[in-house]
C-alpha cells in the first residue's frame, strides 16, 4: 500500500488490441487526491485508450494499474468504476429526463438530491424534469459529470470533455472541476488545448506515439504546440 | 372430405406461371430466366424429396422417435441458416440453436402436455416446422438488431458501465427496443390475421377440404403457438446474446460493423 487516499497509479502499462497492434508501450502515470493530472500529446497517441484501462473499459495486456495502492485486476470492476468515475468527450445523455440520467448512477436519488446534484455543476434546477436529449452540448457535459459525481468516485477521468463545447460552457467544467479538486478529487485530464492544460495542470504528463515522453520531448512537444498558437 | 390432390398433370399446369415470369424476364431482359428455371427446379426436387421422407415418418406404423431426428436435424439446421443470415452477431450459431430448441421444448410440451395436438409423427413435423421457420426469422432480427444498436451506441453503452452498472442493466434499454422490434411483426399479423391474409395452415385444410370452422381452430392453435414460440426465441436470442457481447468483468467486447 502507498498509503495515499485517492492515488491511481499506472505503471509500466501497455495494451494490445486483439489484431496485436500495441497502442501503449510502458506508460506510467500517476493520479493525487486533490491535484490534476493532465494528459496531453497528439491525436492517436493512446490518452482515451490509458484512461479506458484505469476506469476498466478494456484491461492492459502489461503492466499494472493500482488504486489507493490494490491492484485493479483484483477489485470487482463495478465497484472500481463507481471509485474511478469517467467523462467522455462527446456528451452521453441517455433516454429520458435530466432526473431519469441522475437515477441511472443512483437509483434511490430524491428530488432534493437530484436539485443538489445540478447546483453542484452549475446547472440550475429547473433542468432536472427537461429531456436529457434536448440539453446544449455544454450542459449535457455538465448533466453527465453530475452524473458521474453522484457516484461519489475519488478519481475522475475526463476525456477531453470540453474539445466540442463552447468557450463559456469550457470555463464552467473548468470551474466545477477545480473546486472538486480543492475537496480532495484527484482528476486525470485528457487535453489538446494547451492555454486548458496550463489552466488546470498540477502535473502534465505528456504521451507521444503509444509511451511516456522523455522530459526533453515533453517540452519540445509543449514549445512545440505554444509556438502553434 | 374432397379430394384436392393436383395431381402431375396439374403440378405441370401450374408451370404455365413459371413461363409467365420468364417471359416477364425475357421481355424486360432483367437476365432472371436461368435464376428462375434453376429456383423452380430446385424448390421442386426439395419439396419431393421431404414428401418422400415426410411419407416415410408420417406413416402411421413408423417409430414416433424417425419423427423428434426429423426435428433434431430441422434444430440443427435452423441454428445454421441464423449463423449465415446473420453472421455480424457472434455466436450466432450456438445461441440460434439453443433458441431453436428452447421453442421446440416449451411449445412442443405445451401442444402436446395440454393435448391440443396428439403425440404422433404428422402432427410434431410440421408443428415444429412452423414454429421454427416463424422464430428463425425473428432470431435473425433481434440478434441483427441488438448488435446494430450496440455498435452505433458503443459510447452510451460503455458510459453505462463506467457509472458502474452491470452488463446486463447497461444494455438492457436496447435490448428491450430490440425485443420489441422482433415481436412487433408477429402481433401485427397475429391482429391481421383473416382480414388482411389467410395463413398457410389454414389455407391447406381448406384445400385440402376440411370444414372451415375445423380448419380456424387449427390455424387459431398455431398461431398462438407460432407467437409464442417467436417471443421464446427472441427471449433466448436477446438475452443471451446480451450476456455473450460482455466479458465476466463487465466489458464491452470488440464487434464487427455490421453488414448492411
Amino acid at each position: 500500500m502507498t498509503g495515499t487516499a485517492g492515488l491511481l497509479e499506472m505503471e509500466g502499462v501497455s495494451y494490445e488490441t486483439a489484431d496485436g497492434t500495441r497502442l501503449l508501450d510502458h506508460v506510467s502515470l500517476r493520479a493525487e487526491r486533490g491535484r490534476i493530472t493532465v494528459l496531453a500529446g497528439p491525436s492517436g497517441v493512446g490518452k482515451s485508450t490509458l484512461l479506458r484501462l484505469a476506469n476498466r473499459l478494456a484491461v492492459p495486456s502489461a503492466g499494472i494499474v493500482r488504486l489507493d495502492g490494490v491492484d485493479c485486476a483484483t477489485l470487482d470492476s463495478r465497484h472500481l468504476r463507481r471509485r474511478v468515475g469517467m467523462v467522455f468527450q462527446r456528451p452521453t445523455p441517455f433516454a429520458g429526463t435530466v432526473a431519469d440520467n441522475l437515477r441511472v448512477a443512483r437509483p434511490e436519488l430524491d428530488d432534493a438530491g437530484a436539485l443538489e446534484a445540478l447546483r453542484r455543476v452549475g446547472l440550475s434546477s429547473d433542468m432536472v424534469g427537461r429531456r436529457a436529449d434536448d440539453l446544449s452540448g455544454g450542459e449535457a457535459q455538465r448533466m453527465c459529470l453530475a452524473r458521474t459525481l453522484l457516484t461519489e468516485p475519488e478519481v475522475v477521468l475526463m476525456d477531453e470533455p470540453t474539445s466540442s463545447l463552447d468557450p463559456d460552457s469550457r470555463l464552467a467544467i473548468e470551474r466545477v472541476v477545480s473546486e472538486l479538486v480543492r475537496d480532495g478529487l484527484a482528476v486525470v485530464w485528457v487535453t489538446h488545448d494547451l492555454a486548458q492544460a496550463r489552466r488546470l495542470a498540477d502535473h502534465t504528463v505528456v504521451l507521444l506515439a503509444g509511451r511516456n515522453a522523455t522530459d526533453a520531448e515533453a517540452e519540445a512537444y509543449l514549445a512545440e504546440r505554444e509556438d502553434e498558437r | 372430405m374432397t379430394s384436392t390432390a393436383v395431381g402431375w398433370a396439374g403440378l405441370a399446369a401450374s408451370l404455365v406461371l413459371v413461363v409467365v415470369a420468364l417471359a416477364l424476364s425475357g421481355w424486360q431482359r432483367l437476365r432472371l430466366g436461368r435464376s428462375i428455371l434453376w429456383a423452380a427446379a430446385r424448390a421442386g426436387v426439395q419439396l419431393l424429396l421431404v414428401g418422400l421422407a415426410l411419407r416415410l415418418i408420417l406413416d402411421p406404423d413408423a417409430s414416433v422417435w424417425w419423427a423428434w431426428l426429423w426435428v433434431g436435424l430441422m434444430v440443427v439446421f435452423a441454428g445454421r441458416v441464423i449463423r449465415n443470415r446473420a453472421r455480424e452477431v457472434p455466436g450466432a450459431a450456438l445461441l440460434g440453436t439453443v433458441a431453436m430448441l428452447a421453442v421446440i421444448v416449451v411449445s412442443l410440451a405445451v401442444v402436446f402436455g395440454l393435448g391440443i395436438f396428439p403425440v404422433q409423427g404428422r402432427t410434431i413435423v410440421p408443428l415444429a416446422g412452423m414454429m421454427i421457420g416463424n422464430s428463425m426469422t425473428s432470431c435473425v432480427l433481434v440478434g441483427r438488431r441488438i448488435v446494430a444498436e450496440i455498435t452505433e451506441r458503443r459510447e452510451e453503452v460503455e458510459a453505462r458501465l463506467a457509472l458502474g452498472l452491470s452488463s446486463a442493466d447497461a444494455v438492457r434499454p436496447f435490448v428491450r427496443a430490440a425485443l420489441r422490434t422482433a415481436l412487433i411483426p408477429q402481433i401485427e399479423s397475429t391482429r391481421a390475421v383473416g382480414l388482411v391474409f389467410l395463413p398457410g395452415a389454414m389455407t391447406g385444410l381448406v384445400l385440402a377440404g376440411v370444414d372451415a370452422l375445423d380448419a380456424v381452430e387449427v390455424q387459431l392453435a398455431i398461431m398462438y403457438l407460432v407467437l409464442g414460440s417467436v417471443a421464446t426465441s427472441v427471449a433466448v436470442m436477446g438475452l443471451g446474446l446480451s450476456r455473450r457481447l460482455f466479458t465476466d468483468d463487465h466489458r464491452l467486447v470488440e464487434l464487427t460493423r455490421p453488414v448492411p
